[in-house]
């Protein structure tokens, strides 16, 4: 049974996500990697003008790593779940986005034109149950793609990481994104590993730059939407350049130094591997 | 929450409200963290902000003293005043208290610093 293991079947999200499945997102650290490297990639896919200091919202920001990305790159955030228990746990990491409680499936709490950019780590799927009587999932998802669409700025992109459990889900998802106004598509990066495939929707306003990045491990422009309906597990994103280098740590520091932020000074040591500690 | 987010907060989502901004705040416990200072993005802040609701929103939590009531001219390149808003917007935070709807005076409980935005059945707009 392929998706008898999906955590959408078990219970609503903000049941599933409770003390003990939010404490992991604290102390397990394979499951920490996997929402940074997969919050980077969405970033990086977002590709938001260079050294400017932006507004983002995480949609489904859970325990904030996600978030935590966003900060490390000088940009400030509002965080949005349904689950206290998550944010519970973003509290206690003492995140610097803000955070609210609320269900993306109610439409977005703000005022037109908000937003310079928004990303959204392992959430979206959630929208396409229907958990209490009165959802209807395609209802649910057009409020708050276009409540979204509102919040927006002008030319502002939407980045969401999914899990979509088939093609019928991914087919609702993006035709009510695309009721909401919103153009784009999708990114799939390494579609051809079972274990390293990752599905973006990469969603754009009028006004900005429409262009659909390429998915990594691929050649073809057009991504096929070619997935099994299994949750995919991986392991290391393949391939990525050298995130978390030396070059790349001089490089951010040296963007944090021109945005006037407390920045360590660069030594021998900079971008070293540290031993493990006990 | 931060003023910066309660500028941006709206109640416009639930079914009947029109505009639901500026939603008044009622705080029992506020604190001040501090947050790194970056000018420019506070600038393209002011740049969004709706002044008026964050000068009364000041005044609902008694920290408007040395705000001004417009804002000030050339304000990118005026240090104090920028220091003003950055204070302001993201480092004062309400840690408990109510947000109420302008039209309907419902209240959204802050706990802990988070605003609860959660909805009733029959709050929700077309959903059912
Ligand atoms: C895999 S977790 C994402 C974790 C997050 N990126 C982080 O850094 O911790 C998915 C999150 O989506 C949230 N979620 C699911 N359905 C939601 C909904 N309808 N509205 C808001 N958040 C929702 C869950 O509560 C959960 O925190």
């Amino acid at each position: 049974m392929a998706s008898s293991g999906r955590p959408e079947h078990q219970a609503p999200p903000e049941i599933f996500y409770n003390d003990d499945e939010a404490r992991k997102y604290s102390s397990n650290s394979r499951m920490m990697e996997i929402q940074q490297q997969l919050s980077e990639r969405a970033l990086e896919l977002l590709a938001l003008p260079e050294d400017k200091p932006c507004f983002i919202l995480d949609v489904g920001c859970g325990s904030g790593l996600s978030g935590e990305c966003l900060t490390e790159e000088g940009h400030v955030w509002i965080g949005i779940d349904i689950s206290s228990s998550m944010l519970d746990v973003a509290v206690d990491r003492e995140v610097e986005g803000d955070l609210i409680l609320g269900d993306m499936g109610y439409g977005m709490p703000f005022r037109p034109g908000t937003f310079d950019g928004v990303i959204s780590i392992s959430a979206l799927q959630w929208l396409c149950n229907a958990d209490k009587k009165y959802h209807q999932p395609h209802k649910r998802l057009f409020k708050f793609f276009s409540t979204l669409y509102a919040s927006l700025s002008r030319g502002a992109k939407a980045v969401f990481q999914l899990y979509p459990e088939n093609s019928a889900q991914l087919e609702l998802i993006t035709c009510q994104a695309m009721k909401a106004g919103f153009t784009g598509g999708l990114v799939v990066d390494y579609p051809n590993s079972t274990k390293a495939k990752k599905m973006f929707l990469c969603l754009f306003t009028s006004g900005g730059n429409c262009t659909l990045p390429k998915g990594l491990g691929t050649d073809v422009s057009d991504d096929q939407v070619a997935y099994s309906d299994k949750r995919l597990t991986f392991g290391k994103l393949k391939g990525k350049s050298a995130k978390k280098s030396r070059d790349w740590i001089i490089e951010k520091k040296e963007r944090r130094r021109r945005q006037g932020r407390d920045t360590r000074p660069d030594s021998k040591y900079t971008g070293r591997k540290r031993k493990p500690r006990f | 929450m931060k003023l910066l987010t309660h500028n941006m907060l709206s109640s416009n989502f639930v079914k009947g409200v029109t505009k639901g901004f500026p939603l008044k705040i009622m705080a029992s416990k506020i604190e001040e963290k501090e947050v790194d200072f970056n000018p420019e993005f506070i600038s393209r802040m002011i740049a969004k902000l709706d002044w008026p609701a964050l000068y009364t929103a000041a005044g609902d939590i008694k920290k408007a003293e040395g705000l001004p009531e417009t804002i000030t001219e050339n304000y990118e390149s005026n240090e104090d005043f920028l220091k003003i808003a950055h204070n302001l917007l993201l480092q004062v935070e309400i840690i408990e208290g109510d947000l109420i709807c302008p039209e309907t005076g419902r209240k959204f409980p802050i706990t802990n610093g988070i605003p609860n935005m959660l909805l009733h059945e029959d709050e929700v707009t077309g959903d059912k």
